[in-house]
């Protein structure tokens, strides 16, 4: 019982418990994300934004939780009714189960394994799937052109994130996550971080994961103006909230990647004692919030593209350059002899 | 291997759509993303309009074309009132003209935010919209201190305008003439030269001459096709001939030059509401002539007669002469014209609307034709249709 207990029942209950601290926080970073958005665009737009429910509209995550939870799901008659229930699961679940190679700290990470950047990969090309299975199954036309749209996006914008990772890693020398981190410590600070050296590539990257979530200026899976809300359309209470929730969540986990390779992770912007008395993940924290701005900064300003634009934009301008730069960044190191061990 | 049919993709955008502006249906016919055919239905907001005047004195009928294209009200009441006035042959105090104008004016305003800030929603950004409303309540808010109602005004009368407006409104409208200017430079500075907004609307929907001319197009739709033809240039009504300002016009007929258009005739209508305000002088608003319109109502604390003829005025209403007119304005969709019939009673015989929305609106299958989904509601945001006038 013993031996039973020290196999496998303490390090499941461990595992259990370290991932509900990462999945705990991060719904609650989700559901203040939507205020963040709300009250900044409401500034950005001469508005007040949410400030009814609580000091600061600051419970208003919480009643608009309270509301989608308590509303009926309605399944359409036509619907595919088990996919259609799956769809959501799919993409919540899968933007949580990615955090868990993502390093908050030295050292704080769920699974700190070597491929971390392509099991992030993995999963992010999955995210393709909840969307087009909700399309199809909503059995309805708004969402389906939605949900193919989506797929083309998605499929587009990965191929130059792939070649966007693989020169950060050229440049790091490992897939591993903290490594990563690591590989941009120096005496210079910030100046160490990859933003500075591939440049170009953190603006790709930064456009690639608007695309890849779906945001302005590349939201046309579920543009307004043109497909109702796309592929959600169809979508009523939990199923909405988890679609939602799963959303907001990638877009919190694509700028901790965006962090991690290129804004150095946990690492202060300088070597001073008042910023290395701060904890880590505080920095790590403050990256994320500072990339979620652009996110929401972005939405309040730019229109939005259309289909055939956002298609040459990915294959034509982001996919030739990201190739030309990794076999640029690739020789440079072989050049100069400066490939990591 | 058995020859396939392949269908288009049919799909049914609105009545209940984001970007159907107001209940618009359209049946469209898709092939992938590229638009074959729309079909736009119209009649959801039919309210019969025109048989309801039939049987409404020339007073009582005129509310009605406050209803028409909602988001500039008081242009069609204009049309209106000139028609009845054309009829009648009554003359219009010259401060009662210059405030009509002002309002018009105002109008164009109104409509223009509305539509400008419409069509950058329609291709995605939100930001202009809540931008510009702030000014826009401005403006409802000199509607209201005019009329007593900040949307369905019922302002204009045979024979002038109901009420005169306060010294202290026309300082209030020129600060918003002073101020404005700054609103429309930070939404042009969203937009104009945004690269997306430009990639969204340039050469989409183009409209040839031809045409604009062919399916009736005016107003905004004509004149982007870079034919300078303005009613208030044309045949100018009220003061409009005293006025002084441009009328813009565009080079290649598509989304962006109408845009462009519109945000110029914004600053030209400010124009026109300053020259307004200079060079009224106070005087009478409304007709004195007892046969037109009603008397004011400080006369009829003392006087009988004026107290008779005001009973007169709001039961049996204005006897019009036998007779027809067309008369249009300037609206700031287009030509809306008013065709109104007389048989010496006091109700229109008949009263028929052009209202210039339903025209464009036939265009929407040959512009959208080979354009792409998101390109519909690009193209429809630049047509400007209110359903208020397109159903009547």
């Amino acid at each position: 019982m013993a031996e039973f207990w020290d196999i496998y029942l303490l390090p499941a209950l461990i595992i259990v418990g370290q991932i509900l601290l990462i999945v705990v926080p991060l719904l609650v970073a989700v559901a203040y994300l939507t205020l963040y958005e709300r009250k900044v665009m409401a500034v950005m737009q001469l508005r007040k934004g949410p400030n009814v429910v609580g000091p600061f509209g600051l419970l208003q995550p919480l009643a608009d939780g309270a509301k989608l939870f308590f509303k009926e799901t309605v399944v359409p008659t036509g619907a595919n009714k088990i996919l259609f229930l799956l769809a959501p699961m799919v993409t919540f679940i899968l933007s949580l189960i990615a955090w868990a190679v993502i390093p908050f700290d030295e050292g704080w990470v769920l699974a700190d394994i070597n491929v971390g950047g392509l099991y992030l990969f993995a999963i992010s090309s999955l995210g393709v799937y909840g969307i087009i299975v909700a399309g199809w199954a909503s059995n309805s036309r708004y969402p389906f052109l939605g949900a193919l749209r989506s797929a083309a996006q998605m499929v587009s914008y990965e191929v130059s994130i792939g070649f966007v990772i693989v020169t950060v890693l050229l440049c790091a020398g490992t897939l591993n996550l903290s490594g990563i981190v690591e590989s941009q410590k120096g005496d210079l600070g910030l100046l160490n971080w990859w933003f500075i050296p591939l440049f170009p590539m953190f603006i790709i990257f930064f456009i690639s994961i608007l695309a890849e979530t779906n945001r302005h200026p590349f939201d046309l899976p579920e543009a307004e103006a043109e497909l109702v809300a796309g592929y959600q359309t169809e979508y009523s209470s939990m199923a909405f909230a988890l679609f939602f929730l799963g959303e907001y969540a990638n877009m919190i986990l694509m700028s901790g990647i965006c962090t991690v390779l290129f804004l150095g992770g946990w690492l202060p912007p300088a070597d001073w004692a008042i910023f290395t008395w701060i904890p880590g993940i505080i920095w790590f924290g403050i990256k994320i919030a500072i990339l979620l701005f652009v996110f929401i900064w972005v939405r309040a300003t730019l229109p939005r593209y259309r289909y055939d634009q956002l298609m040459r934009l990915g294959w034509k301008v982001f996919l030739p350059f990201s190739l030309l730069w990794v076999v640029l960044t690739a020789g440079f190191l072989v050049y100069f002899d400066m490939v990591p061990a | 291997m058995a020859e396939v049919q392949i269908k288009n993709y049919t799909l049914n955008f609105g009545p209940q759509h984001p970007a159907a502006h107001g209940v618009l249906r359209m049946v469209m016919e898709l092939d992938g993303e590229v638009v074959e055919r729309i079909d736009p239905h119209i009649g959801l907001l039919h309210r019969g309009t025109e048989k309801l005047i039939e049987h409404k004195t020339y007073m009582q009928a005129m509310p009605y074309f406050d209803r028409l294209d909602y988001v500039a009200a008081m242009s069609q009441e204009h049309a209106f009132v000139l028609a009845a006035e054309k009829l009648l042959g009554c003359e219009v105090p010259e401060r009662g003209q210059y405030i009509r104008v002002l309002f018009s004016e105002i109008s164009r305003i109104l409509n223009h935010i509305m539509n400008v800030c419409a069509q950058a929603m329609d291709v995605g950004a939100t930001t202009p919209m809540l931008w510009a409303f702030v000014e826009r309540e401005t403006l409802m808010e000199f509607y209201e201190r005019a009329s007593g109602a900040r949307m369905h005004a019922a302002y204009f009368r045979v024979g002038g305008v109901h009420q005169d407006i306060s010294e202290k409104l026309e300082d209030d409208i020129r600060t918003f003439i002073e101020h404005f200017p700054a609103v429309l430079d930070d939404v042009e500075a969203l937009l104009t030269e945004n690269r997306i907004f430009k990639q969204r609307n340039v050469d989409i929907g183009i409209v040839s001459e031809e045409e604009a001319m062919g399916w009736g197009f005016s107003g905004v739709m004509l004149r982007s096709t870079g034919l300078a033809w303005d009613l208030r240039k044309a045949q100018p009504y009220d003061v409009y001939a005293k006025m002084d300002f441009d009328i813009p016009v565009g080079l290649n007929g598509d989304c962006f030059d109408r845009y462009l258009m519109r945000m110029e005739e914004m600053r030209q209508s400010m124009r026109i509401m300053t020259q307004c305000l200079d060079q009224m002088k106070p005087g009478p608003v409304l007709s004195t002539d007892p046969k037109v319109a009603p008397p004011r109502r400080s006369e009829m604390k003392t006087s009988m007669e004026a107290l008779i003829n005001h009973f007169k005025h709001y039961t049996e209403g204005v006897k019009v002469p036998a007779g027809e007119t067309y008369t249009a304005v300037e609206a700031p969709k287009g030509e809306f014209g008013v065709y109104l019939v007389s048989d010496g009673s006091n109700k229109p015989y008949r009263c028929k609307i052009r209202a210039p929305g339903f025209a464009h609106l036939q265009g929407m299958d040959f512009l959208t034709k080979g354009h792409m989904l998101a390109d519909a509601s690009a193209i429809l945001g630049s047509l400007d249709i209110v359903f208020g006038e397109v159903d009547r």
